[in-house]
């Protein structure tokens, strides 16, 4: 069998099963960085090994089989302290098992996505270790999305491993009523993986493409490892909608779009079918949470792809029950907009100047909303300050030319 | 697994420490330790101003008078548990009395390796 041959075996393999591995080997030793050095050597076992003699019949048992002789190699050198005896046992006859009599072995991405979410993990580090752990994606290309350097994003990974060996975090799906907890855990680190994609649109296209892909992938896992939980189902759909108008969000030449402007044209329609589904499969379950009300939201923006309007009277509504389960300021901030446009203008300006000025003071969509309700007041002189000031609050520069533009139609209009 | 949970709280809450609710409480947590059977070691501290810091350098002993440093909270107790994983350890440092007081430190110790999961 030729190398090329081999390669694409491996990167089959590598695509369809590394979290699987890593997440079978690491539930079993409670070490995340051992299992991925042992996979790693695997690897290249594999590459010398396979091109030889031909892929075997169960590459994955493969992996396994020289996977856990490497851990117990490294076990032993370590000399590794009292009870590791059971342990390389356990590990030893488990392996021989799976590759002896079944066709696969269990799916324990679970356990790893909850032990790299768990709350006694840095909260700057869960998500890029799910992206590591669970996908196998590259310190490099972590740090590049989250805007850091390699060096320090590696550091980050290694510190959140080392503590999940030395602390004994365990490898469990953990049960109610820590359940709803320690799910949102997850579901917060799956969001950022997606909303880091956003912030760095301007930088690198292919950087943000990927990980927006990644979140995606990390989210249709979950909703696969817990289809009974609503909010991994709300999570997807949310996603999915926002995903569905990335060829909207700019112009060809780089102009900011805000959504209520966006050529629908250009949106996914088959994206938008996958979010709605989603979405719908999600109420069955008649649990609602933040992640569902603000997939409803987004629902609701895309259905102006076929009525041409937007029932922001349905927004405010949804915003309403969103800022008593989930007061984030983005969402004390949707709410405030969408009962403005719902004929309220006056009443949605109550409601912003109603959230406390210290969560306000950096944070860019407070400004760019409160410029758009001022000037729906009449109130030209003031909305061209908070204009400028979300102008100043982005580091997006298409939008923060949007925003000036919006400051600058003021000044034309006093003019 | 042994973990310590070690006891952290402000220094006005040691002047407060003869409160006989806190002392019951106090000992029905280090007999619900017991009776679960994960109970190794633990004592309460008496306050800081209590407390004498002995260093040494090139063979010279040095002694002065408080704590280690003088910081908004202090070690106040600390107790030793065995039980199998840091979940477990998090979910007894939640149910310790001062909880609600004070914050509880969950810390390995050092040399007991790391538990076997169980087979799944």
């Amino acid at each position: 069998m030729n190398e090329s041959t081999t390669h694409a075996a491996i990167e089959t393999v590598a695509r369809d099963s590394y979290g699987r591995l890593i997440a079978y080997l690491a539930a079993r030793s409670g070490d995340v960085a051992g299992a991925e050095d042992a996979l790693g050597d695997a690897f290249v076992a594999a590459l010398k090994q396979w091109s030889a003699e031909g892929v075997p019949e169960k590459p994955e048992a493969w992996l396994l089989h020289v996977a856990r002789n490497r851990m117990i190699d490294a076990a032993r050198r370590k000399e590794v302290r009292q009870k590791s005896e059971t342990f390389l046992q356990q590990i030893a006859e488990e392996a021989q098992a799976v590759a002896e009599a079944h066709e696969y072995f269990p799916d324990e991405r679970l356990k790893l996505l909850f032990v790299c979410a768990h709350p006694a993990i840095d909260s700057a580090a869960r998500t890029p270790l799910m992206l590591q752990a669970v996908l196998g994606i590259d310190a490099a290309r972590i740090a590049s999305a989250f805007l850091v350097s390699p060096t320090a994003m590696s550091q980050r990974l290694v510190r959140a491993k080392n503590k999940i060996r030395d602390a004994g975090i365990p490898f469990r799906v953990p049960e109610p009523p820590e359940w709803e907890e320690r799910v949102s855990f997850v579901l917060d680190a799956i969001y950022a993986a997606y909303t880091t994609g956003w912030e760095s649109l301007m930088e690198t296209a292919s950087t943000h493409h990927a990980l927006a892909a990644e979140a995606i992938t990390l989210g249709r896992m979950l909703t696969h490892l817990m289809p009974r939980e609503p909010e991994a189902l709300g999570l997807l759909s949310l996603i999915l909608h926002c995903e569905a108008r990335r060829a909207a969000r700019y112009t060809n030449d780089g102009k900011f779009v805000p959504l209520d402007r966006q050529d629908t044209t250009l949106w996914s329609q088959s994206m938008i079918e996958e979010a709605e589904k989603h979405l719908r499969s999600a109420a069955a379950f008649k649990h609602m949470g933040r992640y569902q009300l603000e997939a409803a939201i987004q629902s609701v923006h895309a259905s102006r792809a076929k009525t041409g309007c937007i029932d922001w009277k349905e927004i405010a509504l949804l915003y309403e029950g969103l800022v008593r389960i989930a007061p984030g300021i983005g969402s004390l901030v949707g709410r405030a907009v969408a009962i403005a446009q719902a004929d309220q203008p006056a009443a949605g300006f109550a409601a912003l100047e109603q959230i406390p000025s210290d969560r306000t003071a950096d944070y860019q969509p407070y400004w760019a909303a409160r410029g758009y309700l001022l000037r729906l007041l009449n109130r030209k002189d003031e909305a061209r300050e908070a204009f400028d000031r979300a102008a100043i609050l982005t580091d997006d520069p298409a939008l923060r030319e949007y925003l000036l533009q919006r400051s600058a139609e003021d000044t034309d209009r006093i003019a | 697994m042994k973990y310590a949970l070690l006891v952290h709280q402000p220094k006005e809450v040691f002047e407060r420490r003869d409160d006989k609710a806190a002392i019951a409480a106090g000992r029905a947590y280090g007999e619900a330790l017991q009776a679960a059977g994960i109970f190794v070691a633990g004592a309460g501290l008496d306050s800081p101003r209590t407390a004498t810091t002995v260093t040494v350098h090139d063979g010279k002993r040095q002694v002065h008078d408080g704590p280690y440093a003088e910081t908004k909270e202090f070690l106040a107790g600390f107790g030793i548990i065995d039980v199998p994983n840091l979940d477990a350890a998090l979910e007894w440092a939640a149910r310790h009395p001062a909880a609600g007081f004070a914050s509880i430190e969950v810390r390995p110790i050092l040399g007991f390796g790391v538990a076997p999961a169980k087979p799944a």
